[in-house]
C-alpha cells in the first residue's frame, strides 16, 4: 500500500515574503531619495521660512517671531529694489543673448563640415569649465588696465587709449559684462536644446516648406521655430530658474559692484545673510525669489501644455 | 508641349550614382507614374524635378524654361510627401494658404483659392482643425489641397498612399485619379507598388538602377515588356522565364494553361510538374517545374479555379500545359527584348 505523507501543517510566517510585496519594496527603494529631499531641501527651506519671520542674527540667535517685518524692511530698502531690478535684467538679458547664440550655434553645427566633431566638443566647453576658472579668464579680459578687448581695439585704431572703456567700473558696462559671461555659460545648453528640437522636425515638413516657396527666414521663423517652441520653452524654464537664483558670476566677476549695479537676489541674500550675519533679512531676500519663479514656471508650463494639446 | 522635360539627368552621390541618365518627356495633363523597386532612384529624380536636390548633369525644362539653377519656389511645381509634411502648428486653412502667402498673394485671393481647393477635395468642414486632429485620409486630402492651391505646372507625388491602410488605399487611389482628371494637372507619381502604377498611370516609366527601362502605357508595359527586368518586376506573379541556349522565353502565368483549355490557334506545349497550388478564391496559383528545363526555375500558372478540373493540376505529377504562341516573349542574353527565338 502506498502511503502519501500528510503535509506537516506549518503556518507560513507572515514576514517570510515581506520584501516581495511591491508596495513594501517600492517604499524602501524610494525612501533614500525622499529622505534626501526632506533633509537637504525641505528642512533648509522651512528653516529659511522661519528665519525670514524671526529676528535671528548670528550675533543674537533669538527665534523671536516678528511677522512680516523683515519683508517690509527689505522691500522699502532702495538697495533691494535695485537688486530686484538687476536680477530681472541679468536673467532675461543673459537668457535672450544665450538663446540667440544657441540658435545660431545650432544652425552652424547642423550641417556637417570638416572638423565639426571637434567644434562640437569645443563649443560645449563653457558649460564644462569650472565657473571660477572661466570667470578669472573673463575678469582678465575686462580688466581696467590689461583688458585684451581694449588692447585689441586700441591696436586696430578703433579707440584711443584714453577712450578705453572701464568694463567692470562702469555700472552699465559691468551689467553687460555679467550678462555676457552668463550667456556664454548658458549658450552651449541652448545649442543642445535647439539641436534636439531642430533634428526632431520631420525632413518632409522642411522640404514641403521649401517647395511651398518658403526661403531660409520664413522656413525658420514660421515653420521650424514654432514647432520646436515647446522644447525651447522647457530649456528656457531651466535657464531662467538657474540664472535667477545664481550668484556665482556676479560674486566672482564684480562682487555686486560698482555700487550694487550688478547685485542680484542670490548675491544680496548671501551678502546680508551669510557675510553680514543678518540671517533673517538674508532669508527674506532669498525667499523673495520663490513667488517670482513660481509665476514664471507655472505660466510657461501652462503655455507648453496648451500648445501640445491643440 | 511637354510640361516637364528631363534630358539626360545624372545625380551622383559620393557613394552611389542614384540617377544615371534619365531622359523623360511628360506632356501637359499627363498622369505619369515612376515605378521601380526601392533605392532605384525614382524619389531622387522627383526631388531633382522639384529642386530639393540638384542634378550633377543634365537639363531640366519645366513649362518651357530651363530650371537647372532655379530654387524650388521659382519652378512652379508642387510636391506632396510620403508623410504629407503638414505643418503641425497651423490649422488646415493656414496649411493650405501657406504656399500662397509665400508668393505674397493678396488676402482676398488667398481666401478664394483656399475655398476652391478645400471644396475640390471635400475638406471644407476641416479648415479650422489642426493636422493632428485629422485621420490619415483627411491628412492626405489636406496635403493635396495645399499642393494644388498654387495651380502648379506639375504636381509631384512621392508614394502618397504608403501611409494609409490597405482599405483606404484603394479608395484614395480612386480619389487621386478622379480629381487629377477633373483638374487636368500634369502629375508625376512615384511608387514601388505596381497596382497603383497600373491602375492610375496614363503612362508608366519603369526605373531600375537610376535608368529608365521602359516608358509606356500600362498595357504596353505589361504585354510588351522591353526587357527581363520589366517583365519580372511588373505582374504578380511575375512573368515566367525559361533559359535555353542563352536566350530567354517568357510568358505570363495567366497564359500558362492546361492544354485542354486552349482550343484554337498555334500553341507551344510543355510538360509541367505541379509541386503545390494555392487557392486564392478568384484564382488558383500553381507552382511547379517544366520538364527539360532548369529544375531550379520555378514556374507559376495563374488559373481560373472554376474551369480547371482537379485532376489536371494534381501535385507530384506531370501534366500537359501550353502557351499560345502569341503570348510568348523572347529576350536576348543581355536581357533585351528579341523579336523571335
Amino acid at each position: 500500500m502506498v502511503t502519501i505523507a500528510e503535509p506537516i501543517a506549518k503556518p507560513a510566517s507572515r514576514f517570510r515574503y515581506f520584501l516581495d510585496r511591491r508596495e513594501v519594496l517600492g517604499a524602501i527603494f524610494v525612501a533614500p531619495a525622499i529622505l534626501y529631499v526632506l533633509l537637504l531641501v525641505g528642512v533648509p527651506f522651512l528653516l529659511a521660512v522661519y528665519y525670514s519671520v524671526s529676528a535671528y542674527t548670528i550675533y543674537d540667535p533669538s527665534w523671536r517671531f516678528v511677522g512680516l517685518a523683515n519683508f517690509r524692511q527689505i522691500v522699502s530698502d532702495p538697495v533691494f529694489q535695485e537688486t530686484l531690478g538687476n536680477t530681472f535684467v541679468f536673467t532675461f538679458g543673459s537668457q535672450l543673448l544665450g538663446l540667440i547664440l544657441g540658435k545660431f550655434g545650432a544652425f552652424l553645427l547642423l550641417r556637417p563640415f570638416p572638423g565639426h566633431k571637434i567644434v562640437r566638443a569645443v563649443i560645449i566647453l563653457p558649460w564644462a569649465v569650472p565657473i571660477a576658472l572661466a570667470t578669472v579668464a573673463w575678469e582678465w579680459m575686462f580688466d581696467s588696465l590689461y583688458s585684451v578687448i581694449n588692447w585689441t581695439m586700441i591696436t586696430l585704431g578703433i579707440i584711443t587709449r584714453s577712450e578705453a572703456p572701464n568694463w567692470l567700473g562702469n555700472p552699465h558696462l559691468a551689467m553687460l559684462c555679467v550678462i555676457v559671461v552668463n550667456a556664454w555659460r548658458f549658450f552651449p545648453f541652448a545649442i543642445v536644446i535647439f539641436l534636439a528640437g531642430i533634428t526632431s522636425v520631420s525632413q518632409d515638413i522642411i522640404d514641403a516648406a521649401t517647395v511651398d516657396g518658403a526661403g531660409f527666414w520664413r522656413r525658420n521663423y514660421q515653420i521650424i521655430l514654432p514647432i520646436i517652441l515647446p522644447i525651447v520653452a522647457v530649456g528656457l524654464i531651466f535657464g531662467i530658474v538657474f540664472t535667477f537664483t545664481d550668484l556665482s558670476v556676479v560674486y566672482l566677476l564684480t562682487n555686486g559692484g560698482p555700487v550694487n549695479a550688478t547685485s542680484v537676489l542670490g548675491f544680496e541674500g548671501f551678502q546680508v545673510g551669510i557675510v553680514s550675519g543678518d540671517v533673517s533679512h538674508g532669508a527674506a531676500i532669498s525667499l523673495f525669489m520663490l513667488p517670482v519663479l513660481l509665476l514664471v514656471v507655472v505660466g510657461m508650463l501652462r503655455y507648453i501644455r496648451r500648445r501640445e494639446i491643440v | 508641349m511637354s510640361a516637364v522635360l528631363a534630358r539626360d539627368i545624372v545625380k551622383k552621390f559620393p557613394e552611389v550614382i542614384a540617377v544615371n541618365g534619365i531622359t523623360l518627356a511628360i506632356p501637359d495633363g499627363e498622369f505619369m507614374v515612376l515605378l521601380g523597386p526601392s533605392g532605384c532612384g525614382k524619389t531622387t529624380f522627383l526631388r531633382i524635378i522639384c529642386g530639393l536636390e540638384s542634378q550633377t548633369s543634365g537639363d531640366l525644362i519645366i513649362d518651357g524654361n530651363v530650371v537647372n539653377d532655379m530654387p524650388p519656389r521659382a519652378r512652379g511645381v508642387a510636391m506632396m510627401f510620403q508623410s504629407y509634411g503638414l505643418y503641425p502648428h497651423y490649422t488646415v486653412r493656414n496649411n493650405i494658404a501657406f504656399p500662397l502667402r509665400t508668393q505674397h498673394v493678396p488676402r482676398a485671393e488667398i481666401e478664394r483659392k483656399v475655398d476652391w481647393a478645400s471644396h475640390l477635395l471635400g475638406i471644407e468642414q476641416l479648415l479650422d482643425r489642426r493636422p493632428r486632429q485629422l485621420s490619415g485620409g483627411e491628412r492626405q486630402r489636406v496635403a493635396l489641397a495645399r499642393a494644388l492651391v498654387r495651380e502648379p505646372t506639375a504636381l509631384l507625388l512621392d508614394e502618397p498612399l504608403s501611409n494609409l491602410d490597405a482599405k483606404l488605399r484603394a479608395s484614395a487611389r480612386q480619389d487621386i485619379k478622379q480629381f487629377q482628371q477633373r483638374v487636368g494637372v500634369t502629375t508625376i507619381y512615384v511608387t514601388h507598388d505596381q497596382v497603383e502604377a497600373m491602375g492610375m498611370g496614363d503612362r508608366i516609366a519603369v526605373i531600375d538602377h537610376g535608368k529608365v527601362r521602359q516608358v509606356g502605357t500600362p498595357a504596353e508595359i505589361y504585354d510588351e515588356p522591353a526587357d527581363r527586368f520589366v517583365a519580372t518586376f511588373v505582374g504578380t506573379p511575375p512573368m515566367n522565364l525559361l533559359a535555353r541556349n542563352g536566350v530567354y522565353l517568357g510568358f505570363r502565368p495567366e497564359n500558362f494553361l492546361p492544354r485542354d483549355m486552349i482550343d484554337d490557334g498555334a500553341f507551344t506545349e510543355f510538360s509541367f510538374r505541379v509541386d503545390r497550388s494555392e487557392y486564392l478564391g478568384s484564382e488558383r496559383i500553381v507552382y511547379g517545374v517544366i520538364e527539360g528545363f532548369d529544375p531550379s526555375q520555378l514556374i507559376t500558372a495563374k488559373l481560373p479555379p472554376a474551369h480547371v478540373p482537379e485532376e489536371s493540376i494534381r501535385p507530384g505529377q506531370f501534366h500537359p500545359f501550353a502557351v499560345r504562341n502569341s503570348a510568348l516573349r523572347y529576350f536576348n542574353q543581355d536581357g533585351k527584348r528579341a523579336s523571335r527565338h
